[in-house]
């Protein structure tokens, strides 16, 4: 690539051609600042509607000021990032942005984690000029089983739209109205609720501002917690434990998960487990329902439905109910983790230790936003019952622990109780693109074959590319997986099976690029995808270092098919652990 | 198509429409088949003549004769007098407010006389729903001349030479554009016709393409000839129902005559065009917003580059130009560069059509060599300021234009004169403002437009506009304060410096045209909290002067709040705590003891 020559700020940097001002600056280690602007590098996602114009800077020569972030640069440029005209700028657009954004921090939910917070601090503003006559665009308050959205403090910065429409092809969010009035929300204003939103929370992911937040279910934690005649029982997702170190300053990619066991014991739950148990259950369901229509399949069996499709993701199980519910017969049948724990517990469990399920209350601590969702389905409870309560986040677990009084680096390492708690490394490496095939594999592999897998680690299944796929051979048969992260991606292969194309015998799809280490209700990655990374090499390690890796070798699930199912895909695990899928029709309706 | 001897043609712009020029039209038809003459006589709706404010408009040809002020009941005596009778209908003629003669055609009007119509040049001389007229005057003659004599090179070579700048406000060279455009190859690239024509009060694309549709076809096949194009697409807003009427026949007609489609003129060549439709968003006149628009996206910019020649319609290469711009091209293939650039000052070639309004004598459509100074536009063409009063400002380039004032009257009107005096070319909306116009208001007004028609993508146009507008309320209330003005100020200067787009930057143009030369107008409405021009209603205070008031009590009764006081026959008082300033006492009174201070 052809390099140019350009100088910001008197120094000199050279560039390959098409970089831009922004990226050039940041080589020198002059850090621009931006707002609207945000990139995940490594999964090819940008954001740069220049929109914002707080990263503006002096191009010679130039007659106004150029945005750094959608500005290339070129040959012989001289760029000046904080002359007194940039400054006065920037700063006037600020106080411009800032007078209609409401002044609520104190209760805010993204309150000092805020993207526009800081860019006020960084740039010392201190008061608004003409703030008494400026007025506010309002709008009214949306709230969904998952996600709130709060107009008032939208920026326009585009990124949730940039999101919804380009990485996942949800189509929810787009701007509307103009000048003034203008901001990111369903066509024709309608809820959430009545859009195509499949809840995957990539939205609220990025926003820089309270504008996009989850609904928060701790309030209700709290009280049940609080409620002597309620046992309550907390699972926690694979993803969790390798990003919520991050609320508590720790690096991207700690392990907290003995501590955060820890932390839940003293928030009072009483039994701490693990979803990582329901993976491993649903992998002995999915993978031998693979297995079985593999068979089928190979025996001439015209009604068994290849590829089968991974059903964990609710935010997956969203979008192909509404854009794809022709086939709705193709994937697994299997219920995700979270519902899975939440029927054994209510089940099992709860006769184990001899309480009446109203009384067992299960709470969720999930990576997802879809989950909040996925849990108030009406299929999921008996007689108005839910399977799992309540589902709440990595950040309102973060939230609850420090209202707790707890700082989550000074506490002991933890252990999880039995028999929920109990987990495999396959059931760990759910909470990364590529981990539930890879998990499936491990097991499938082995009780096709009837031997013992000499390798565990299936590489070829890993890494961050939006669709991957691999041939893993069984023995002879050679098994076809194809993998999506991001809906935008799981689009792709979906067209292809529709279309009768698709060369794969099993897809893997997650909603959130990157898989549940990127969902929609970690901690806030700021458009740094190195923390992504992070969080991924964390859950690899957590599998390495677990003395079994594969699920069917979980001894406590090898004892609940003994005690309790039978055997997979049983009468009474199918009762328990599979489900079915239903056409999402687009529900417009008319403005109140 | 029979050709019919006498056409009748009715102007159909926006003025004339505006006063029932279709019921003119009707009039007109229905006593010609009453008179059983539709063998001979066609009513044609034409675009605009420019006597706009004369309407309705209507010309018999071919005699050439120009009726002004036509109702539908003086159509009997059209028809019979002159078409029956071959006399001039005489008191439905112009009469010149010098000579008190009354004038025949057009081309013996003063105002008229002083134009130079290019552009404008078979608008309201052909019927332009027939294409035959429109080659009776030299329609695709140009386009015969470069598909069959000329090398595309050559073509931009003619365009760039004749110094044509782009008419729809940007006034980039339009040769460069197209060569830039024929630079970048790829395997599909779109001429495009930008008719948004956003500006409220500029009808100029809309009279080329109601009035001479072939023109613009004509240039956009020229164009595509020339960066290798073999599409194109005409972007108007739905609200010209005629001008899409129009286009479409002529579209239609031109493909009949091979003038369009496939193998144009048995060259090889082909280009087609089609239209697309805009819903009227100003913004949507910027290139790459109108390109959004016609892909189905939301219509507002993005950052250039890329621009359009490199990265248009479809990612593919895009030459867009506007209406205006197109309609100049024919004439420069056939009358050469050097004719063309011989118009003009040294870098605005040509003439430039303005769209004059305001407090002006004679409002409507003109077109004048590009440096024609604002003094012959307004006290020659336009026949100076109405009702006697003082020239105090002219607004050129539209809703964001700006200002100009006295001392600018003497300077030639060109693309970069106007730059420099803080104003612009934009699409040449004129509007010119008396001594009676609150110079803070009118920015006021201007900005109400830019606020509502921001799309709202960058903040500093769509919160800072807003701001803008705010901050003018606040002074226009007499609510501001000194400080303000530097507020306001700077408010502009960023705005303009920090936008997205076009609108954005030149949206504060006329606060700071106005600030810039109407200072003491502002500081009148911040410290003394007078409005000068008496405009700003909370500023103005209704005082009665005791010498000249009877104390006849009409004022007092006639005001509704109460504020009037006093005994009979003796002065009143208005009590300013309590007057809302309706206005009422000022009108009853007979003895201009009421005055506004």
């Amino acid at each position: 690539m052809e390099t140019i020559t350009l100088t910001i700020d008197n120094k000199k940097v050279d560039v390959p051609r098409g970089t831009t001002i922004l990226k050039a600056a940041r080589q020198l280690g002059i850090d621009i600042p931006t707002l609207c602007y945000m990139e995940l590098h490594d999964m090819n996602i940008e954001n740069r509607p220049a929109g914002c114009r707080i990263c503006v800077t002096e191009v010679q020569g130039r007659r106004n000021l150029a945005p750094a972030c959608a500005t290339k640069c070129e040959d012989g440029m001289v760029v000046k990032t904080h002359t007194t005209r940039v400054l006065n700028a920037r700063r006037t657009v600020m106080e411009f942005i800032l007078s209609d954004h409401p002044k609520d921090c104190l209760i805010c939910p993204k309150s000092g984690n805020c993207e526009l917070q800081s860019m006020a601090h960084k740039l010392g503003i201190r008061e608004i000029p003409g703030a008494e006559i400026a007025a506010m665009s309002t709008y009214r308050k949306d709230t969904s089983p998952s996600i709130i959205r709060d107009l008032d403090k939208c920026i326009m910065c585009r990124r949730c739209e940039m999101m919804c429409n380009d990485v996942q092809t949800v189509g929810a969010l787009s701007a509307v109205n103009r000048g003034f009035m203008a901001a990111v929300a369903p066509a024709f204003e309608q809820n959430l609720e009545h859009s195509p939103c499949t809840y995957c929370g990539q939205c609220v992911a990025v926003c820089p501002t309270g504008a996009l937040t989850e609904v928060d279910h701790t309030p209700e934690v709290l009280r049940v917690l609080a409620d002597p005649t309620k046992t309550v029982v907390v699972q926690t997702a694979p993803a969790v434990r390798a990003a919520l170190g991050e609320e508590f300053g720790m690096k991207p990619g700690t392990l907290v998960t003995g501590k955060m066991v820890t932390a839940l014991r003293a928030l009072g739950f009483d039994y701490v487990f693990d979803t990582d148990f329901a993976a491993d259950l649903t992998i002995m369901e999915e993978g031998t329902e693979l297995l079985d229509r593999l068979n089928r399949y190979l025996k001439g069996d015209k009604t068994a439905r290849l590829p089968i499709l991974t059903s964990c993701c609710p935010g997956w199980v969203n979008f192909f109910e509404y854009y794809f519910p022709d086939l709705k017969e193709v994937p697994s049948t299997a219920k995700s983790p979270q519902q899975m724990f939440g029927a054994i517990a209510k089940s099992y469990f709860a006769e184990k230790i001899k309480v009446n399920r109203k009384d067992l209350v299960v709470v969720s601590i999930m990576p997802c936003l879809a989950k909040k969702y996925e849990c108030q389905r009406d299929e999921f409870s008996v007689d108005g019952n839910r399977d799992v309560d309540f589902s709440i986040s990595t950040r309102e677990l973060a939230a609850f622990i420090k209202q707790a009084n707890l700082d989550l680096n000074n506490l002991e390492e933890g252990e999880f109780d039995a028999p929920l708690g109990e987990s495999t490394g396959a059931g760990v490496i759910f909470g990364t693109t590529g981990g539930v095939i890879e998990a499936a594999v491990r097991t499938a592999y082995e009780i096709h074959t009837g031997k013992k897998l000499d390798r565990i680690d299936f590489t070829e299944l890993r890494g961050l590319e939006g669709v991957r796929q691999a041939a893993i051979d069984f023995d002879g048969l050679e098994v076809r997986i194809g993998i999506a992260h991001g809906l935008g991606n799981a689009r792709k292969l979906l067209n292809d099976v529709r279309e009768g194309k698709s060369q794969f015998h099993a897809i893997e799809v997650m909603a959130c690029p990157g898989g549940c280490i990127g969902g929609g209700g970690q901690p806030l990655h700021h458009g740094n995808s190195e923390i992504i990374k992070a969080r991924a090499a964390a859950i690899y390690e957590e599998d390495r270092k677990k003395p079994l890796r594969k699920s069917h070798e979980n001894p406590f699930i090898i004892k609940l098919y003994e005690e309790f199912l039978g055997k997979p895909n049983s009468e009474k695990a199918h009762h328990l652990l599979h489900t079915k899928y239903f056409e999402k029709k687009k529900k417009i309706i008319v403005k109140q | 198509m029979t050709k019919k001897k006498i056409q009748i043609i009715v102007c159909g712009g926006t003025g004339c429409s505006d006063k029932n020029s279709n019921a003119v039209a009707e009039s007109l038809t229905i006593e010609i088949e009453a008179n059983a003459l539709e063998n001979d006589v066609k009513v044609v709706r034409s675009g605009c003549f420019g006597l706009c404010n004369l309407g309705p408009v209507v010309r018999v040809m071919p005699d050439d004769v120009v009726y002004i002020g036509v109702k539908p009941s003086d159509a009997q005596e059209i028809i019979d007098e002159h078409i029956m009778k071959g006399r001039v209908v005489e008191r439905l003629l112009f009469t010149d407010a010098l000579t008190g003669k009354k004038l025949r055609s057009a081309q013996e009007m003063s105002g008229y006389r002083k134009q130079m119509r290019i552009v404008l040049r078979n608008c309201g001389i052909i019927d332009p729903e027939n294409i035959e007229e429109a080659i009776a005057h030299d329609a695709y003659e140009a386009l015969a001349r470069v598909l069959t004599t000329m090398t595309p090179d050559e073509v931009i070579k003619i365009v760039k030479d004749s110094g044509l700048r782009g008419r729809g406000g940007g006034g980039f060279p339009t040769g460069l554009k197209w060569e830039i455009a024929r630079k970048n190859k790829a395997d599909e690239k779109y001429v495009v016709c930008n008719a948004d024509e956003g500006d409220p009060g500029a009808f100029m694309d809309r009279s080329v393409l109601e009035g001479d549709p072939h023109a613009v076809l004509e240039a956009m096949a020229i164009c595509g000839y020339c960066i290798e194009a073999s599409k194109g697409l005409i972007y108007i807003r739905a609200e010209y129902p005629l001008a899409v009427a129009r286009l479409k026949t002529a579209i239609a007609q031109a493909k009949e005559y091979g003038l369009l489609g496939e193998n144009i003129m048995n060259t090889g060549f082909s280009f087609d065009i089609e239209i697309r439709y805009g819903a009227g968003a100003f913004v949507c006149g910027e290139e790459t917003a109108l390109i959004h628009s016609m892909e189905g996206l939301r219509g507002e910019p993005t950052v250039k580059p890329p621009f359009p020649a490199e990265a248009g319609f479809r990612g593919k290469p895009t030459n867009v130009n506007n209406v205006e711009t197109f309609a100049c091209i024919s004439p420069i293939i056939l009358k050469g560069a050097e004719w063309f650039s011989s118009i003009g000052t040294e870098k605005s070639k040509g003439t430039k059509v303005f769209a004059l309004a305001g407090k002006i004598n004679n409002v409507g459509l003109i077109e004048v060599p590009m440096g024609t100074t604002l003094r012959e536009v307004i006290f020659e063409i336009g026949g100076g300021i109405r009702n006697g009063k003082k020239f105090k400002a002219a607004q050129t380039g539209g809703p964001s234009g700006g200002c100009l004032t006295e001392k600018h009257l003497d300077t030639p009107i060109d693309f970069d004169n106007l730059v420099a005096a803080g104003s612009m070319m934009g699409s040449g909306g004129l509007i010119v403002m008396d001594e009676d116009d609150c110079m803070v208001s009118v920015a006021k007004f201007f900005l109400d437009f830019t606020v509502e028609e921001s799309c709202g993508k960058c903040a500093p146009c769509r919160i800072g506009n807003k701001r803008l507008h705010e901050l003018l309320e606040h002074i226009t209330k007499g609510k501001g304060v000194p400080a303000d003005l530097d507020r306001l100020r700077n408010m502009c200067l960023v705005i303009k410096d920090t936008s997205l787009c076009g609108l954005g930057q030149s949206s504060p143009n006329p606060v700071l045209s106005t600030l810039e030369n109407f200072k003491d107008e502002y500081e009148a409405h911040v410290t003394a909290k007078k409005c000068p021009a008496g405009k700003c209603r909370d500023l103005m205070e209704y005082f009665i002067i005791a010498e000249n008031c009877v104390g006849c009590t009409a004022c007092a009764r006639v005001c509704p709040v109460n504020a009037i006081t006093g005994e009979r026959k003796e002065p009143h008082v208005i009590n300013p705590e309590i007057c809302i300033k309706c206005g009422a006492c000022k009108e009853k009174c007979k003895f201009d003891a009421i005055i506004i201070k």
